[in-house]
């Protein structure tokens, strides 16, 4: 059946209808519909009013479909990031030995993604300066509800309240909402302080009910926090978790969490490897050593084959689900690792310098665009006095509604964060529409 | 067949390919505008230019299997082939958006994310779909997140899920992590549920009962009917975990056995990749009476286009976003293509294919009839075998599960292999099954490594080359 033809059945069963007869013959049936076992009462009869098409006609389909999403210049962020992926990731990633395996249930057949995942998990203890970090979670928002759920495992932590930021992204605190559901921990939130967390409040909200801190750096407005070091003084004294959100930009240039005393740091890692896609992103998880038989998700260890070879295999797996059932470290089976993988290979072609300038331009970046930013008359840039990362939050004196949809007709996105505030992000994949967006904001603010 | 997987070793016959870092890596200090307390000091990561990394990667794909070197019949997983025109769709720029921008842009998304809502509806007989949960095991824990708000919207607090003593891992993870108390149901003799012990079991407590069907033996739940009366009439609801929807397609549908809520797993039934562990993708379809539940946002049709709104009842989250949408992209793809035609025919062969493997193969397989998959018992350890068979160039079954055949291979050979690669299959079975002690508890030896320490990769674990070298020193 060639790919212009509209199928008669399924065009990756590769049966001939001789073959199919011959194999129903050895079966000794008539049809394949005897092969079923299902009482008449609940057979499907019907049909889903499907129509089959050629592979020409099912991407023409999905292309029209897709086409309708017009070309806009995105300066969109708040967790969800676009840097330029190298082909290099592409075509290492798609070679259809890493692409179509699957969890490395025999890791003899499967050093190479194997070892690939354990040099993900390496950069990620490089990145961190944690002991451990696993091999993907499916995205920053549950890998924050995994940190909680850790928390109660914990025998050094006691206490039942998840402090998060009260500026924290929406999905992040709805999933964390959800994971600590079946648990008896409860989510609160400490005030902020121009835009940090605002560590005296916070520490006079301390308490030994408290089970785990979580902050952000940077934090959702983009801000880099200055007093990460006194919350990790704070939840020593408390014995409660410090759990730091982030992502693997980032952990290249701004403080290193162990150094500031992190004991888990979980965040977002696809901001290398993927780019922009409608939300789907990879959730990275590292901690402290003394928390490694309560890691959720798989871990890749070394070890010695029976040739005395180093070779890499899942291990410590007596934490997971298929050997620990309802008492699991997590649900979680299938997980992000073709993501870990496109991470790593992009990481790896950064290289330390080519990742560090990058964090640095997210930086330098940030803080000139909020300059001309600041100068447009009818807006006030950066709201927060803080260092930025990627993305700041500017005032308009406009409904920033109204700014927004302007802009939108203009052909820019952009968030809009509060009744006069939008926020901004960029990074190099829309560095060359700066001045188009300056002076787009300069006709609608 | 034959069978010999590229070995790459290294000079110092210590180790395969060496690590990147054992390759070259540098030190970088960190220099910013930004004051020094605020950055860290350095970072260290390998340096190598792409000719090095394009080698390094692909000498490490040569020591990988995937299912287009060989024959994968994993069972449970549904290890298909994966179209390559869903690469092309999925890597569209137009598909790469942020879910920020304004809805009137992002129009394409929301629709082909509506039409997928919709198919996957028709396919599993549901009145309302969610494409949030990023795995099969999200969406266990979606659904029966849905299941704990219905019931607490009627102020009826259930504190039960029943789960048959063969489910899958996940099922009894999911409902712990929901706060529910986990009630084991022991199998029949013919390996289905045992409707006295689940009558027994269910009672004003149970908030759910979480069952794949075919279950993991492959067999049809015969008592479909009575099961879910059962459940029903205690004022449960009924979980279906779709893992094993290869075998139904076109032919059963959950909602018309009377399940409640069900979760699609897109990279078994449709065919996406599995990504070496994932990503995938596990939509959850449910019916009307729980549509209102679902997590935020939705897709729906407006005056001319399509828009996302908060169900009213919502329980909210599951993921950041709105989930794995790449691998959504794929799954609608492969929908699309196929037609009812296509993914009625996929099933026939699924199960075709599985019975006749079953029964070219020299083993004792204790239940039947079954469909896509069946549990054969090796007279050896099974995990012996299935070392064994890597020899033959397949990928062997999933081992020692489920527990109701002793020294289970569960084996699920899908669609995409032909008779002759069937055969092929059957012969490594045979062959290992003739094969004395000795021989298979060598294998393998034709894989990159060797049979692998799992005993001392556990009690003393190197999760990083950095704990490598703490080791060294
Ligand atoms: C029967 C069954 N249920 C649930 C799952 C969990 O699905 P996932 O791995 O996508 O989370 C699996 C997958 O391996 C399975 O085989």
């Amino acid at each position: 059946m060639s790919s212009e033809h509209t199928p008669d059945g399924s065009p990756f069963a590769p049966h001939t209808p001789s073959e199919t007869a011959a194999m129903l013959d050895v079966l000794g049936v008539d049809s394949e519909e005897d092969l079923f076992d299902i009482p008449e009462a609940v057979r499907f009869d019907g049909s889903f009013d499907i129509p089959a098409r050629s592979e020409r006609d099912t991407r023409r389909h999905l292309e029209t479909v897709l086409s309708r999403n017009e070309d806009v210049v995105e300066f969109l962020g708040r967790g969800h990031y676009d840097h330029y992926v190298p082909s290099l990731v592409d075509a290492i990633s798609h070679r259809s030995e890493f692409l179509t395996s699957y969890t490395q249930y025999q890791p003899e057949v499967a050093q190479g993604f194997l070892q690939a995942l354990f040099e993900y998990q390496s950069m990620l203890v490089e990145l961190t300066g944690l002991d451990v970090a696993n091999c993907s979670m499916y995205d920053a928002a549950t890998a924050l509800g995994e940190a909680a759920t850790l928390a109660t495992r914990v025998r050094s932590v006691s206490g039942a309240v998840v402090l998060v930021p009260e500026l924290l992204h929406e999905g992040r605190r709805g999933t964390l909402e959800n994971y600590v559901d079946g648990s008896d921990l409860r989510v609160e939130s400490y005030p902020m302080d121009d835009g940090n967390v605002d560590v005296d409040a916070l520490r006079e909200r301390m308490d030994e009910d408290v089970a785990m801190v979580y902050a952000e750096n940077p934090t959702l407005a983009g801000t880099i926090e200055e007093r990460l070091a006194d919350l990790g003084d704070l939840t020593d004294d408390h014995d409660a978790l410090f759990c730091l959100g982030t992502d693997i930009v980032a952990l290249a240039l701004l403080q290193e969490p162990a150094s500031v005393g992190a004991d888990v740091v979980v965040g977002e890692a696809a901001s290398l490897g993927v780019g922009y896609a409608d939300g789907m992103g990879m959730g990275l998880f590292a901690c402290d050593e003394s928390f490694l038989r309560q890691v959720p998700g798989r871990l890749v260890g070394a070890s010695e084959d029976s040739a005395g070879m180093r070779a890499y295999t899942l291990t410590l797996q007596t934490r997971e689900q298929h050997i620990r059932r309802e008492r699991a470290t997590s649900n979680i089976c299938t997980n992000q690792a073709w993501v870990a993988l496109r991470t790593a290979i992009h990481a790896a072609s950064l290289g330390p310098e080519g990742l560090v300038d990058l964090a640095d331009d997210c930086v330098t970046a940030a803080a000139a665009l909020a300059e001309r930013v600041d100068d447009i008359s009818g807006m006030r840039a950066p709201v927060y006095d803080r260092h930025h990362f990627r993305e700041f939050v500017a005032h308009t004196d406009q409904p920033a509604a109204a700014v927004a949809s302007d802009l939108a007709d203009e052909g820019f996105a952009v968030h809009v964060v509060g009744e006069h505030r939008i926020q901004l992000c960029t990074t190099e994949r829309n560095d060359t529409q700066r001045d188009a967006l300056v002076e787009a904001l300069e006709d609608v603010a | 067949m034959k069978y010999e997987q590229a070995r790459w070793t290294d000079d110092s016959e210590e180790l395969y390919e060496p690590l990147l870092s054992e390759k070259h890596t540098r030190e970088v200090e960190v220099d910013s505008d930004l004051p020094d307390h605020l950055t860290r000091d350095s970072v260290e990561l390998p340096d190598l230019s792409e000719p090095e990394l394009a080698r390094h990667y692909t000498r490490l794909s040569q020591m990988n299997y995937g299912v287009e070197t060989g024959p994968f019949p994993l069972g449970s997983c549904t290890m298909k082939y994966n179209p390559k025109f869903t690469d092309d769709v999925a890597g569209h720029p137009k598909a790469a958006t942020h879910p920020d921008r304004p809805a009137s842009t992002r129009q394409g998304t929301l629709e082909l994310r509506y039409h997928l809502q919709d198919v996957l509806g028709r396919i599993g007989g549901m009145d309302a779909v969610t494409l949030q949960p990023p795995a099969g095991a999200a969406g266990e824990f979606t659904g029966i997140l849905v299941a704990k708000a219905y019931h607490q919207s009627r102020g009826d607090e259930r504190s039960e899920v029943v789960v048959p003593d063969s489910a899958h891992g996940t099922n009894f993870a999911t409902a712990a992590m929901a706060g529910y108390d986990v009630v084991t149901l022991p199998g029949a003799e013919d390996g289905r549920v045992d409707v006295e012990a689940l009558e027994a079991a269910v009672s004003e407590d149970t908030a759910a009962l979480m069952l794949t069907n075919p279950n993991t033996l492959g067999l049809f739940e015969r008592d479909i009917e009575a099961i879910a009366d059962l459940v029903h009439d205690a004022g449960g609801l009924l979980y279906y975990d779709g893992a094993n929807l290869n075998a139904l397609l076109g032919r059963a549908r959950p909602g018309d056995m009377g399940f409640d809520i069900m979760h699609y797993n897109v990279h078994k039934t449709f065919a996406t990749p599995h990504g070496g562990g994932g990503p995938g993708a596990g939509p959850v379809g449910v019916t009307d009476e729980l549509a209102a539940f679902l997590p935020d946002p939705h897709v729906r049709e407006t005056n001319g286009g399509f828009e996302e709104y908060a169900p009213e009842h919502s329980i909210g989250k599951v993921h950041g976003y709105g989930g794995n949408w790449l691998v959504l992209v794929r799954a609608y793809a492969y929908i699309a293509r196929l037609g009812d035609v296509g993914l009625s025919d996929a099933s026939a062969k699924a199960v075709l294919n599985a019975n006749y493997l079953a029964s070219q193969i020299d083993y004792d397989i204790p239940f039947g009839p079954f469909h896509h998959e069946f549990v054969a018992s090796a007279d050896e350890d099974a995990a012996d075998v299935a070392k064994r068979m890597l020899d033959y160039g397949v990928h062997p079954p999933t081992t020692k599960w489920p527990e109701a055949v002793s020294e289970a291979l569960m084996t699920e050979p899908t669609e995409v292999e032909n008779r002759r690669s069937l055969d092929q299959l059957a012969t490594a079975f045979d062959a290992v099954a003739n094969e004395d002690v000795d021989t298979i508890e060598r294998a393998p030896e034709n894989t990159a490594a060797r049979r692998i320490d799992q005993v001392s990769a556990a009690r003393s674990p190197r999760l990083s080359w950095q704990a490598l070298d703490a080791d060294e020193q």
